[in-house]
């Protein structure tokens, strides 16, 4: 087994000193551990991020594996589970916590301890509900969202934007799996991949869009 | 004039919940924010737009 020494030193060899050190200080909550939260989470832990928080109410289905990351012998767990086993993988030292819990405007105060709020649910009207909830309750915090992934247009596509100070949306904004497009690996882990950055360059201290 | 998601308009005078009937937008898959603060959903009808706003309307889609 590696020490958190070890580990730490290799990452800071690659990010530099200092933003090593505020990524371990940094804490971010992901709602929602499907094809944007999963891989958004996997990059958290990679990068080094110091506290992680994983919420998702939901079990691993075979539907999912084309895009999310579990593996077939997961099927069945809870994701919140699986997850925070599999990132304990990647990053043994990171402080990992999960619930198994459905995110509402009566229960937002979860949010409270976090730094960074990442939006990644799959429902239109559960993504408008975190938005909301989180930009009236904690308007210093800062807030990012995934919104228009599905289908296999181009990669080029999806962007991010910064709509006020501490908000940000990533996606095309349009293509949306009620218009029977289904969700695939790649253009999934682009969106997942541009909020996974947008968080990293906040916590470096970089935020522009 | 107001400028809502980047595009100038003559809504000025009208209500938020007005202005989503108009532009076709589903209240409970929008966020909504006026000079770069949110206005809450519970405010939309009494929220009146006045010349010089801005007006940022984000549309969720599903999938993720």
């Amino acid at each position: 087994m590696l020490s958190e020494k070890e580990i730490y030193s290799a990452l800071a060899a690659r990010h530099g000193e200092d933003i090593q050190k505020k990524f371990a200080a940094a804490s971010v909550a992901v709602c929602g551990l499907g094809g944007l939260g999963s891989n958004i989470a996997v990059s958290l832990a990679r990068a080094g991020i110091g506290n992680i928080h994983l919420i998702d109410f939901d079990r691993v289905d075979i539907s999912n594996i084309n895009r999310q990351q579990y593996y077939i012998s997961q099927i069945g767990e809870y994701k919140a589970d699986a997850l925070l086993n599999n990132l304990k993988n990647i990053s043994p030292y990171t402080v990992i916590t999960s619930q198994r819990i459905k995110l509402s405007e009566e229960n937002i105060n979860i949010l409270a301890p976090y730094d960074i709020i990442c939006e990644a649910f799959d429902k239109a009207d559960m993504k408008a509900m975190l938005v909301n909830a989180v930009l009236e309750n904690f308007p210093d915090k800062y807030l990012i969202s995934g919104n228009g992934m599905a289908g296999f247009g181009s990669s080029n596509d999806i962007v991010t934007r910064r709509l006020s100070k501490k908000f940000y949306i990533c996606g095309d904004g349009k293509s949306d799996i009620s218009d029977g497009i289904g969700l695939v690996s790649a253009r999934v882990a682009v969106c997942a991949a541009h909020q996974a950055n947008m968080i990293l360059r906040i916590i470096a201290g970089f935020y522009d869009a | 004039m107001v400028k809502i998601n980047g595009n100038q308009t003559d809504y000025d005078g009208k209500n938020i919940s007005e202005i989503l009937s108009i532009l076709n937008y589903d209240p409970k898959r929008v966020a909504v924010e006026i000079n770069e603060e949110i206005l809450p959903k519970a405010k939309y009808e009494d929220t009146v737009i006045k010349d010089g706003d801005t007006v940022e309307i984000v549309s969720f889609v599903g999938g993720g």
